[in-house]
């Protein structure tokens, strides 16, 4: 086999074509870093698209008493307190601009009368939050930003006579190991999907913006590039990853018929009226309405009905409660036994509003069920049910910069990937705005980090023949097992028992699991050859979805709490005590899981007294509370 | 239920189509026929896929003849007997299996100019009237799953067509830009008449008709654009003067310089030179090329290309593109 290995420079890599990869990169050009996007996938494919409610900013176009300290408000409370405040401080004051900016480039989003940003309700939000396209915000996102970065090639044409000189994108091409020089990036290797080739990116910053990790559950709206490669490439250059056990189950999946099972209903649905029924046809959201929500939220159906016109005489319907709360609902429903036919409950617009109405709000939801399952949601209720969606988790990161914590120094991390901003659970609407701020934070920080060196680390020979030999292995190792079926089982495992629901004996079990797993994964191998074989990709990518599943176990059988995007039913309640507590997971020698408790950051005074002291007893202990006043 | 598929498989130099009978259940559509032909008895079949949701445009296929979406095409559209053939998008080079190599269509995008913001009007302050931005927002539905650009009679079959043939795909984009309520370019219209090659287009519709996102590619588009275009050219005042104008409008055929002041601003006290052309092997402090003997199997320097290979390649293992001007 030929192990010609085709060698590139760059300035600042980015891992990743979603969104938070194309704005970190858009970041580095313009600040004048030669700038090389990695893409999984072709440019424009990213699981960004997915996204269908919108990005959350205040801009307060639709409410005028919406700023910057109320989305900080709901996004530590839909975090339940253990977000990194400083995240969500960023976050809160900076999407607006990041918004605005997306305009200049091309972005055509709904508008209000007065001809504004149009800003709509979700799961959360206190006011009207969102900036949406229809329900294609996602795609717009990433078609806008695709095409801001050809603008910038060119301009770089014009000047230099090449699209590529200054951003180049390799589309379909998937890294697989980071190299260092002592203790800096140095580089990425990986392989065009297309030949099978290797290729070696030298670059003193890498920015990893690769997503998320549901592929290694069964019951997923992820796509095939969701295997978690961007944490363990993290793990794997001595970073460390923060608070693996929170993953969003998407309260309403649809679950029935199969071709759509895992395919996410948007909120939105429910923002403009859709109601939650079980089989005997209860709207039962009204039995869950947490103490900590209970003064938000309608007792009433009929108060409930009047929010949609009126919001600000009556309180929320609970089917707008956050996601967590909506999804341990409609496990509780199910398993009680009034579930729908497949193991789900029923989620009603047909009978709420009139079909013309349900076409013009929901475009692309209506079309996409129509043309992929048969299914009218103008005519009948959908079967919908939790969905694994989305990681708070990720690599832990210095909150302004994006770079990456532990030993490694270059490596910087944004969107899905990167961990602390949505603390436990995250709301609808603030990951696309979490890319667009700290996509552009990364790549800008990336940038100056270069500019501070001396000399370009360099990556060494014998680990880039490291990293071919590992990438090889599959294909040369004879009668291994097939990775399709490596990927079924540890999906189960991680489905059955690292789910939605915990409990220790089944996480024991599955961290059993996942060791016995990995000796099998150790010896995968993949017929045919290194032209576009779907099989050795897999086979290269299960390593990542095995180490990020240890992290999740591993840290779920620790946290003895329920919290956001983490519910054991052994230990029932949200405690004080744990919302102090970051469980971080590095990697030892040996390549075990290492797992260690930090104290989580402390949030500075006026963030702190930006909230009600009833309020903040429910999240904090009272010695803090305590602690506060005394000051 | 076993049903019959025939799935070509094959790559650039060549292929056929394979027999496979797979097993086929309530609900499912052609990609998830795909993915249990991968996990059972093919695990190297070649194909594209994402979101299996219909919104990415990745899976694009020919089903019967017809460019669909694997993911959008339901088994219970097919008769119970129906053998079911499957075979890549036609239009583009074969890569392997069902994925082709679809890099015309990103060149064609590079091609067409970008969107240009209003000069004085800043971010956050951009006015615009839903009605207005309705239009073009037609065209910013498309998921690029280049199907239009696939059955363009234009191009399909017609590699020769190509370089001057951006496809519809692209005229939805320079109509969208068109439409577009803010952007302060005025010949968009013309410049896909030169440059994107619209005067190709007899507006069949094939294109409308394989549109997964039922965009109205040729009624809302193609037939707008070409009308005006008309108007402006048969009317003799307006013709001279986009005559003259278009000149140093467009400065060179193919792409006319991209006017994004506030863009590069940001940008505008770092200077952009450090864009580096390739560069040699890297030296080290005493000025020599490290030779790693030390690690290296052998004695001496090694071969740069490689210690297994021998001389001459076979042309085709050779990974060597010539460098050719951009267009």
């Amino acid at each position: 086999m030929s192990t010609l290995i085709e060698r590139h420079l760059y300035d600042v890599v980015v891992i990743g074509a979603g969104g938070a990869g194309l704005r970190a990169a858009i970041e580095a050009r313009l600040a004048g870093k030669r700038t090389a996007i990695i893409s999984k996938s072709l440019f424009g494919k990213a699981h960004t698209v997915m996204a269908e409610g919108g990005a959350a900013a205040a801009m307060g176009n639709v409410n005028s008493r919406d700023n910057w300290m109320v989305h900080f408000r709901d996004t530590m409370r839909g975090g339940k307190f253990l977000n990194n405040f400083r995240m969500a401080e960023l976050h809160a004051k900076e999407a607006p601009e990041r918004i605005w900016e997306l305009e200049t480039y091309g972005a055509l989003f709904d508008r209000t009368k007065d001809g504004k940003i149009s800003q709509r309700n979700f799961g959360g939000h206190e006011y009207p939050r969102l900036a949406h396209v229809g329900d294609r915000t996602g795609l717009e996102l990433i078609r806008t930003l695709q095409q801001k970065i050809v603008s910038l090639q060119q301009e770089d044409f014009a000047e230099t006579g090449s699209y590529d000189s200054r951003i180049r994108v390799f589309q379909e091409t998937t890294i697989t190991e980071l190299l260092l020089d002592g203790d800096r990036v140095a580089g990425a290797f990986g392989y065009y999907r297309e030949s099978g080739e290797f290729v070696l990116f030298e670059a003193p910053a890498v920015v990893l913006a690769t997503g998320g990790v549901g592929r290694s559950y069964k019951v997923t709206s992820n796509s095939w590039e969701y295997t978690g490669d961007g944490h363990a490439l993290a793990l794997r250059a001595g970073a460390t990853l923060i608070n693996m056990e929170f993953l969003q189950f998407h309260p309403t999946g649809m679950v029935w018929p199969p071709s759509v099972k895992g395919i996410l209903v948007t909120e939105s649905v429910r923002g403009d009226g859709g109601v939650l029924r079980n089989s005997e046809g209860k709207r039962f959201m009204f039995d869950y309405v947490p103490d900590v929500f209970r003064k938000q939220y309608a007792e009433t159906e009929e108060e409930a009905d009047r929010w949609y016109t009126d919001a600000d005489n009556n309180r929320r319907p609970p089917e707008l409660l956050p996601r967590d709360e909506v999804a341990r609902a409609i496990n509780s429903e199910v398993k009680a036994g009034r579930g729908s036919p497949a193991g789900g409950v029923f989620l009603d617009i047909a009978s709420r509003m009139p079909a013309e109405q349900i076409i013009r709000r929901l475009p692309s939801m209506h079309h996409q069920f129509k043309e992929l399952a048969d299914v009218d949601i103008t005519k009948e209720p959908m079967e919908v049910g939790p969905t694994c969606h989305y990681v708070m988790g990720g690599v832990e990161v210095e909150p302004d910069t994006g770079a990456a914590f532990g030993t490694v120094q270059g490596l910087f991390a944004a969107g899905e990937v990167s961990g602390g901003m949505h603390g436990s659970n995250r709301l609808g609407g603030n990951s696309l705005s979490d890319l667009l701020v700290f996509g552009k934070r990364a790549g800008e920080h990336a940038s100056a980090y270069v500019e501070t060196l001396q000399a370009r680390p360099k990556p060494s020979k014998v680990d880039v023949a490291a990293a071919a030999e590992v990438a090889l292995a599959p294909l040369v190792r004879a009668g291994g097992e097939n990775p399709y079926t490596l990927q079924q089982d540890l999906q189960a495992v991680m489905g059955d028992l690292v789910g939605i629901i915990r409990r220790e004996g089944e996480l024991t079990d599955a961290l059993k699991k996942l060791q016995e797993l990995r000796v099998r994964v150790a010896n995968v191998s993949a017929s045919g050859g290194r032209r576009y074989n779907p099989g050795w990709h897999l086979a290269i990518d299960l390593r990542n979805m095995l180490v990020v599943s240890e992290c999740t176990a591993k840290a779920a059988l620790e946290r003895e709490e329920s919290r956001g995007g983490h519910t054991r039913e052994d230990f029932p309640k949200m405690s004080p005590e744990w919302r102090r507590v970051n469980l971080v997971c590095s990697l030892e020698e040996t390549g075990e899981v290492h797992l260690e408790r930090k104290p989580v950051p402390r949030m500075r005074d006026e963030l702190f007294d930006l909230f009600d002291r009833s309020e903040l007893a429910k999240y904090v202990t009272d010695e803090e509370l305590a602690e506060r006043e005394a000051e | 239920m076993k049903r019959h598929f025939r799935v070509w498989r094959g790559d650039a130099s060549g292929g056929d189509l394979r027999d496979f009978d797979v097993e086929v259940n309530e609900g499912e559509v052609v990609l998830d026929i795909i993915h249990r032909l991968q996990a059972t008895e093919t695990p190297d079949l070649a194909c594209r896929w994402n979101c299996k949701a219909g919104k990415c445009g990745s899976c694009s296929m020919e089903i019967n003849g017809k460019p669909r979406l694997g993911c959008m095409t339901r088994m219970s559209t097919f008769e119970e007997n129906e053998t079911i053939t499957i075979t890549p998008i036609r239009t583009f080079p074969v890569i392997r299996d069902l994925v082709t190599d679809v890099s015309f269509n990103y060149e064609k995008a590079r091609e067409t100019p970008a969107f240009a913001p209003p000069p004085g009007v800043a971010p956050g302050e951009y006015r615009m009237q839903q009605i207005d931005v309705e239009r073009s927002q037609e065209f910013r539905k498309c998921i690029e799953c280049f199907l239009c650009q696939n059955t363009c009679h234009v191009i399909r079959d017609h590699d020769e067509n190509k370089p001057a043939f951006s496809g519809p795909r692209y005229f939805i984009r320079a109509a969208e830009l068109d439409m577009h309520p803010l952007d302060d370019r005025s010949d968009r219209k013309e410049y896909a008449q030169a440059s994107q090659g619209l005067g190709f287009c007899n507006i069949t519709k094939c294109c409308t008709e394989v549109c997964p996102e039922h965009i109205k590619i040729t009624d809302n588009a193609i037939i707008p654009m070409k009308e005006r275009v008309v108007d402006r050219r048969y009317d003799p005042l307006v013709w001279l003067g986009r005559k003259i104008l278009r000149r140093d409008q467009l400065g060179s055929d193919n792409m006319a310089p991209s006017t994004t002041p506030g863009v590069a601003g940001t940008s505008g006290g770092i200077p952009s030179s450090r864009a580096r052309r390739p560069e040699g092997a890297p030296v080290g402090p005493d000025g020599h090329m490290d030779i790693a003997e030390l690690v290296a199997p052998l004695q001496g320097g090694l071969s740069p290309f490689g210690e297994d290979m021998t001389f001459p390649l076979p042309p085709e293992e050779v990974t060597y593109h010539h460098p050719e001007k951009d267009r």
